[in-house]
Parts: structure tokens; sequence; C-alpha cells
């Protein structure tokens, strides 16, 4: 029996995605990860007296690129507030936040369990912030590093949706590659720039009323993210099975041992003493802005994947592949566009071929030398019989090593298919004349032998006689 | 009469004519602060350093260059704008030995406009008083009588100005921290419209109401210091490109035709303590008179909702400096507490030495009008009863062009005797207040003095970004009330 026929799981999420700006937020200091501590700050940052805020225009643009990616609405007039409280990471003591009208209000976005089934998961809103610093504790001394305090951040929140683990990281995946497709983050989970909190509580089965929940924090994997919440899970049932409560609290998950615990001995209420950010105007998206934007929105992952089964004929999971990331989509539809009449066939090759030799990351470098255009020329070469497969899977390499075209190299190296009937037959002759005692083999019955001839009149020809007219001309003369 | 006597346009006609020079000027200042007995200043200027530039200014006169009019003038800067290199107090100890590595963008456009920096001017503690008081640096005298406060929070400015320590000098204005000390010390103080001058490198107390502008000895200077440092600026996002009048003839041009309200309810306040002081009403009827005479019509108008702005002003501006003072916590500059044991009592130690009371007052004021609980029954009230103040105003610009009332309800008073009450020290503020709360530019110009001898205040109002407006009346006063 299922743990899930006796009680419900209600998890919604926090996502914190760092915008990926050159620069921060509300100051001119670059956003690099990983240069040496305080290095990446300026007066801003620092919180020095007198300095104020600047906004990001770009920033801007990314958050309502993410909105209208997960249908939610724009609030084309949006406020930030100050969020106060006082921590040596935080420069100014309070963080300039969205706190009543964040940029973007409610949306969804479907997702795509692994049943094939979808999962409608509500988005409560989109707000802009600020970053914090970073404190490390040594021993009795802390130590701070603001390199990280007023880079910018969206955060995504959800409703209270999912219920079962598998949704929560089908959710953050699709979130994330959206996010990473949009170009709006870089989605690095181990440097931090797409961070979940994950809101767990458990209810009994069918039960109207929430539970007490927990906020589990920066977990930085998907697999955790499972793990942690399948731990909370059974932690909070077995609190209520034994009669206690589940006491509201920020938790941590430790991955060595597979457990949740919380994050302060004494969980203080917060009062953040939220009010409007009186050095920012209110932030104002104009029509046009919002328009343009719009107009910039690539097709996203679900669109594209739903498209290339629909009218490529391809699998769910080809299309999958071949959406998932937008570098190898967008070669993908390059390449087609060059082969249109073979777009399976294309997809065939992306997946693999090429995605054995290059990643995402490759094909998105200005240096990977092989352009979708050749990309789709090799292949209508293949689909139009001017060179086999066998001699594609040569011509790939050479032109990942020199960019050259495929029909250059094809033509250059001498590799062009043989369909003349003439010259086929004649190596058909030569192989037939060559190996008596195999013919009579297999006019004998052994027909496994067929392969053996094939082998031989293809490497006759130096692979370039078509296959199909050797096969077609061999059975009919090893017919005798 | 000395140099440092001069008005700043009186100074360019000599300085033009070959009469003066700056570095003469500029020496006859520094004597002038040396021999300083008013307290008026926390940093007193390097003087090498001062005669070194007006060495160089006057050197480009002689070489024929064009400089504008604050070429070569001594200006002194508040201690709550932000100099490079040079200690920026805000009054406070708290601060420490704080040494910006920027200048404020107020203070880097006078530079720019040839003006010299000559000190750095007492204030109330984070510009928060009304007296001078409440520095960490001591009172400031006002030199017209010196048992008298200068006002504040600029005190120190406007004690500069009057007594000749400086030609100019910037103050910033929350509430009337400009042209409440410029009224009790009888020089010229404008408070510029919200927007007009960039706040960068102003060490925030209000965040939506202070503004910098000048304090000086005649209205056509207060136009020529403002049309240095105006206009928008890429590190203030609350700076506004908004055309500027023509300042200059602004002042000459006259109030024909003008029309003036006379706001009723500051000259109906309550019986007792409240009430505007007879000397001061008459000085300002007497005002109006002349305005009329020359040409204004004046008109009787209300803005109803008068009353409520000190309670509003006295939400708003704390909330915003509870939060705006966050960050002096003792981590990354100024005052740490040696009894820092831990993290709760650097804060709490470093905090509880370092700010003076008032400022712990209004710390502790403003983060409990924004507790939870609390918000919506202060701080949101608060914001919209600001909201119909500024409607009161742009109400009564339907139909007039400025505004005429006093600029204190009564003149100077002695020292000490406010400080127990901080009530009656909010008073202070009763007119001045609802022209930052609405964002709108004011001034005030010397009208006459008590049978005492202390001055009186004259301010004039008008709609956002119309500065221009307020020279005209300004100027009109100066001329023909002398």
């Amino acid at each position: 029996m299922s743990i899930y026929d006796e009680w419900d799981l209600v998890v919604g999420c926090e996502v914190h995605c760092q915008l990926a700006t050159n620069t921060k937020i509300f100051s001119s200091a670059p956003t690099a990860f990983g240069a040496e501590p305080n290095t990446q700050v300026n007066e801003v940052d620092l919180g020095l007296p007198g300095v104020l805020p600047v906004l990001n225009g770009k920033g801007v643009g990314f958050a309502v690129a993410a909105g209208l990616a997960l249908d939610c609405e724009i609030n084309q007039t949006s406020i930030f507030a100050r969020k106060n409280y006082f921590y040596p990471d935080l420069p100014k003591g309070y963080q300039i936040s969205q706190h009543e009208t964040p940029i973007c209000g409610e949306g969804h976005l479907d997702v795509t369990l692994e049943d094939g089934s979808t999962k409608r998961v509500g988005i409560t809103r989109i707000h802009m912030e600020e970053d914090a610093g970073k404190s490390t504790h040594a021993g009795a001394n802390s130590l701070v590093d603001l390199n990280r305090a007023g880079v910018p951040l969206i955060e995504i929140v959800s409703e209270p949706d999912m219920s079962h683990p598998d949704e929560v990281v089908a959710y953050l995946k699709e979130l994330r590659a959206i996010v990473v497709y949009l170009g709006v983050c870089d989605g690095n989970m181990e440097e931090g720039s797409f961070r979940c909190d994950a809101n767990v509580s458990v209810k009994r089965k069918g039960a109207t009323e929430l539970g007490t929940r927990c906020e589990l924090k920066n977990i930085n994997s998907f697999k955790f993210i499972k793990d942690a919440i399948n731990y909370e899970m059974r932690r909070q049932i077995e609190l209520i099975e034994s009669g206690q409560k589940v006491i509201q609290q920020t938790r941590l998950f430790n991955p060595d041992r597979g457990v949740t615990f919380a994050m302060r001995d004494k969980e203080e209420s917060h009062d953040y003493r939220y009010f409007p950010e009186p050095d920012l105007p209110p932030m104002v998206v104009s029509d046009a802005r919002l328009a343009e934007i719009k107009e910039s929105m690539p097709e996203l992952p679900a669109a594209k994947r739903a498209r290339y089964q629909s009218e490529f004929d391809l699998s769910a999971y080809d299309a999958g592949v071949l959406s998932d990331h937008r570098p190898i989509a967008e070669f993908f539809e390059g390449a087609v566009a060059e082969c249109p009449d073979d777009p399976k066939q294309v997809a065939n090759w992306v997946i693999n071929e090429l995605l054995k030799e290059a990643s995402a990351d490759d094909i998105a470098s200005d240096e990977f030398k092989v352009k979708p255009a050749q990309f789709g020329e090799l292949v209508k070469l293949i689909s139009t019989d001017v060179i086999s497969g066998k001699i594609a899977k040569k011509v790939l390499p050479k032109m990942l090593e020199t960019g050259d075209g495929a029909e250059e190299i094809v033509e250059r190296e001498g590799l062009k298919q043989v369909t003349d009937t003439g010259a086929i037959e004649q190596f058909v002759d030569e192989v037939i004349a060559a190996n008596p005692g195999q013919v009579q083999e297999y006019r004998d019955g052994k027909e496994s032998l067929f392969g053996f001839f094939m082998g031989q009149v293809m490497k006759a020809s130096r692979g370039k006689a078509n296959p199909g007219m050797v096969q077609q001309m061999l059975r009919s003369k090893l017919k005798g | 009469m000395g140099f440092n006597e001069l008005s700043i346009e009186e100074f360019g006609q000599k300085l033009r004519a070959g009469e003066v020079t700056s570095e003469a000027v500029t020496k006859a200042i520094l004597d002038a602060i040396d021999a300083d007995q008013t307290n008026a200043f926390i940093t007193k200027p390097d003087r090498d350093a001062a005669l070194e530039r007006a060495r160089e200014i006057d050197a480009k006169l002689a070489a024929g260059e064009d400089l504008g009019p604050l070429a070569g003038v001594p200006i002194a800067l508040k201690d709550n704008l932000c100099t490079k290199g040079v200690r920026t107090t805000a009054a406070s100890k708290i601060l420490g030995d704080f040494e910006p590595p920027y200048d404020a963008t107020a203070v880097r456009k006078l530079a720019e406009a040839g003006a010299i920096a000559v000190g750095k001017a007492n204030l109330d503690e984070f510009a928060m008083g009304s007296s001078n008081e409440n520095s960490a640096f001591g009172p400031v005298d006002n030199p017209v009588n010196t048992d008298y406060v200068p006002g504040g929070s600029s005190g120190g400015s406007a004690a500069a100005v009057a007594g000749h320590l400086c030609l100019a000098a910037l103050g910033s204005d929350t509430g009337g921290s400009i042209r409440q000390p410029a009224a009790l010390t009888g020089t010229v103080g404008l408070k510029p419209t919200y927007g007009r001058v960039s706040r960068y490198g102003l060490i925030a107390f209000g965040s939506s109401l202070d503004q910098i502008g000048p304090i000086t000895k005649t209205v056509r200077d207060a136009a020529y210091v403002l049309e240095a440092i105006q206009g928008p600026c890429e590190f203030d996002m609350t700076s506004m490109e908004v055309e500027a009048g023509d300042y200059q003839a602004a002042v000459d041009a006259g109030v024909s035709g003008l029309k003036i309200g006379v706001p009723k309810e500051y000259f109906e306040l309550g019986a007792g303590e409240d009430a505007i002081h007879p000397e001061v009403k008459a000085a300002v009827q007497n005002a109006l008179s002349t305005l009329e005479a020359q040409g204004a019509e004046l008109v009787d108008i209300s803005l109803p909702h008068t009353e409520y702005a000190i309670a509003t002003y006295y939400l708003i501006a704390t909330a915003e400096a509870s939060s705006n003072l966050s960050r002096f916590d003792g981590v990354r500059y100024g005052h740490r507490s040696d009894d820092a044991p831990d993290l709760e009592s650097l804060y709490e130690n470093s905090r509880s030495e370092g700010f003076g009371d008032e400022v712990k007052r209004r710390i502790m004021l403003g983060t409990y009008v924004l507790s939870a609980g609390f918000y919506d029954a202060y701080y949101k009230k608060a914001q919209q009863v600001r909201t119909l103040i500024k409607q009161d105003f742009e109400n009564a610009f339907q139909e007039v062009d400025a505004i005429v009332t006093p600029t204190t309800p009564s003149p100077a008073f002695k020292k000490g005797e406010k400080t127990d009450d901080p009530l009656q020290m909010y008073l202070e503020d009763i007119y001045t207040i609802s022209c930052n709360l609405a964002g709108i530019p004011g001034i005030s110009v010397p009208c006459g003095t008590t049978g005492d001898g202390l001055p009186i205040g004259l301010q004039i109002l008008a709609p956002a970004f119309r500065e221009d407006t307020l020279f005209q009346v300004a100027g009109e006063w100066e001329r023909s009330g002398k």
C-alpha cells in the first residue's frame, strides 16, 4: 500500500533565478561568479551613505519575458519595496524587493509528467529583487563577501499545487528549461543561479484544510529536491501519527544523511516592515516595451515539442531531445530549413550523430564550425541518394574539423555515390567472378552469404555504390 | 565692508571689474571661519587647498576664460553632503571618521561651476531637528543674536551665510530644514521641486522628501546656485529632466498680473501656543500689500488638509528614516562599539552609542509605524493624507500662480527653550512641511525683523518645477520691500 493512499502531499515552490545581466540590479558592478571576495562591489553594493539604486533595465525585460512565458498577468506599473532586517551580509539593512505590486501576477505552467499526462501548476507571482551577500562563519569570526550583494533575481512563487515529488521535479525542470531558453538565467544550480525552496505539508487523504508547512531551503539539485521532499513527507506523517504537531519552520537538507533539519533552534517571527522603496519611482513597462518583449519571445520548449511531433511526425522522446535546449532546437530547425523534405532524417542525424560529437553548449558557441544549413545540406545529400549514410558518417567529422560544406567535401574527395547501372554492374560482375565458391554455396541455399557479397561490392566501389541498387542487382545476378 | 560680506552677484561684478580676486575673497572667508565663534562648521576648510583652488580660478579668469557666476565663489556645504576624501559626519558620532570615496552630485556640479568648497557646515544630526541643537558636534549660535538658535537642520549653513563665513551654502530640506533656518537668520533659503536636484550623495533622512538647495544672501544668488546644481542625474532615478525657466530674468520680471494665493489656514492657527506671532503676521501682511501694490492680485485660497501636515510628515519621514539609517550598523564603516561580543550587541551597542536622542526617537517612531498591525493605520494612512495635501496644492494652483505664507509662526527662539518638548519643536515646521509632502518648490526670503531685531521669513510656494515663479515673487519683494 502506498503512503499516498492515506495521505496527501502538498508542495508549493519558490524559485530564485539569477538574471543573466552583466551588471547588478541597482549598480554598475559586475555579476560574474567566482571572483575574489569583495572585488565585485561598488559604493552602492556596500551601502555607503548617500548612494542610490539605479535600476538595470535589462533585468526588467528578463522578468517580463519570464512572466510572459508563464502566462502571467504583467503589471505594467509595479513597485519596489524595502524588506527591512539586520544582517551583516545585507549592507543597507534592507533588501530591495517587491511586495504588494510585483512585476508579474498570476499565471501557470503546464508540466508533462512521465506517464504523459499534463499537470497545471499555478504561478502566484514573480517579483524582482536583489540578492544578499554571503556570510561564512569561521569559529568566532564571520566573514562577509558582498560580491553577490545586489545580483538581480526573480523569485517565481507557485501555488501549492503539487502533490508528488515527481511533479515538483517535473515542474522545476520545465521551469528551468524555460528560463534558460529565454536567456533570462543560466540555470546553473551548483553556482546558485537557480535555487529552489519548497513549502511542504501533508494532510489526511481528502482533507480540505492544509497542514502546517515547513520550508525546505536552498536545495541545489533535482535529486536532492526529491529526496528532501520524500524525507520531509515521512517525517511530518510520523509526527502526526505519533500525536505530535508539525511546527512551522525553515529546514535545510543534508544530502549526505538524506535528512532535513531545522535551520534555527528557535524560529523568530520576522517583521520585515515592508514599505514602498522611495528611491525608485514606480517601474513602468510601456506598451511599446511590452510589445517588443512579446515580439522577441522565442517559441518555448513545450510548444516546440508539440509542433515537432505534429509537424515532423517525431516521437515524443525525439521531440523532447531536440527541444530541451535552445541551441539544439535552433540548429535542428535551421537544418530542416535546408532539407525540408526529410525532417525526420534531419532529426535522426541530429540526435544520433551530431549530439554524439557536440553538446548544446558546443553548438551554441561561435567557434562551432558546422552551421545548421551545412548540416541540412549533408542530410539532403543522404536523402537524395547522393551519398550513403555510411559515407555521410565520414563526411561529418570533416565538416566539424574544417567548417567546409558537405557538398564541397563530397566533391573534393570524390565520395559521390555511384548510381550508374553500368558501373555498378561491373563491380557486381567482378565480385561474382572472383568468388565462385561462395556463389555456389549461396545458390545452394546459404542465403546468409548475401551480406558478404554486399560487403565485397561496396568495398570494390570504395563505399560509393548506391547500396539499394547494389542489393537489387546482386539479388538478380546471384539467382543465376 | 569685508570681501566676505559680498553677495555672489556683487563679488562677480567686482571680480570682472578687476577689483577683487577669488584668492582675496577666499582668504577673507577663511579668516572669518578661523575667527568663528558660532560653531557653524564641523569640518573647517583646508586653507591651502582652498587658496590654491582660488588662484587656479583667478588664473583662468586672467587668461580670459568665460567662467560662470559661481567661479571663485567660496561656498559652504552642509555636512550631510558627501565630499570625496573629506570627512562627512551628518553631525553624528555613528559615522566616525568616514570619508566618502565620492562627491555628491550637487557638490560635483558646484565644483564644475568653479565654486570653492569652504568647509562642512554643522547641522542637526542626520538633518533631524529645527534648532541645530541635535548635533553631536555641539549647537550653533544664531549670528544675529547668539542667545538664539539659527534654526535647523541646516543651521550651520544658514549661520555661515548670515555670519559671512561663506558667500553661499548648500543645505538640505526635508520638512523645512533650509527655509526655517533661512527665516531665523535673515537669509534666503530655497527648497527646489522634488527631483529638480539630484539627491545622490546626500545622506538620506526622508528619501521621498529630501531636497538639496541653496542658502544665500540674495534671491539672485539663490538662482545662480540652483542653475548650477539642478538637472537630472544618472545616479538618482528620482531626479527629473524638466525644463527650467530663465531664473535670472524671473528675478527681474516683477509680479504684474501674477495671482498670489493667501491660504487662510496659515493665518488662522488656533489660539495659545500654536498661534502665529503677531509681528510675523503683520510683516507677512505688509509684504502681501507690497506685492499687491506692484501689480499682483491677491486671492484667498484654502488648503484644507494643512492641519494634518505635521502628523503626516512625522509618520512618513520617520518611517523612511528608520530604514535609511539601518545601514549604520557598525559592520562596514563608521562607529563600532568596543563592547560587541556577539552580533546582537554589535548592532545594539554601536547604534546606542552612535546615535543621539532625537535620531533614536525618530528611528523608534518610524519602526513602529511600519510594524505589522500598525502599517495600515499609520504609514498607509499617512500616504493617503499626503495625496490629499498634494491635491490641495494642485487645486490651489488651478487658481493662483504662487502662494505666500510666513515661513515660521514665530521668530528665532532661545537655545534650550524647546529642547525638552519635541512636539513643540516639531511645530516649528508647520508652514514648511506641506511643501515637502507635495514635492513643490518653496523659498524663504527675509521679511523684516521683530522689535527685538530677530529676522522674519516670508515663504513663497509655487507649482512643481516652477522655481521661476518663486524667483519672480521673491525678486519683487526683495526689491520693493526694502
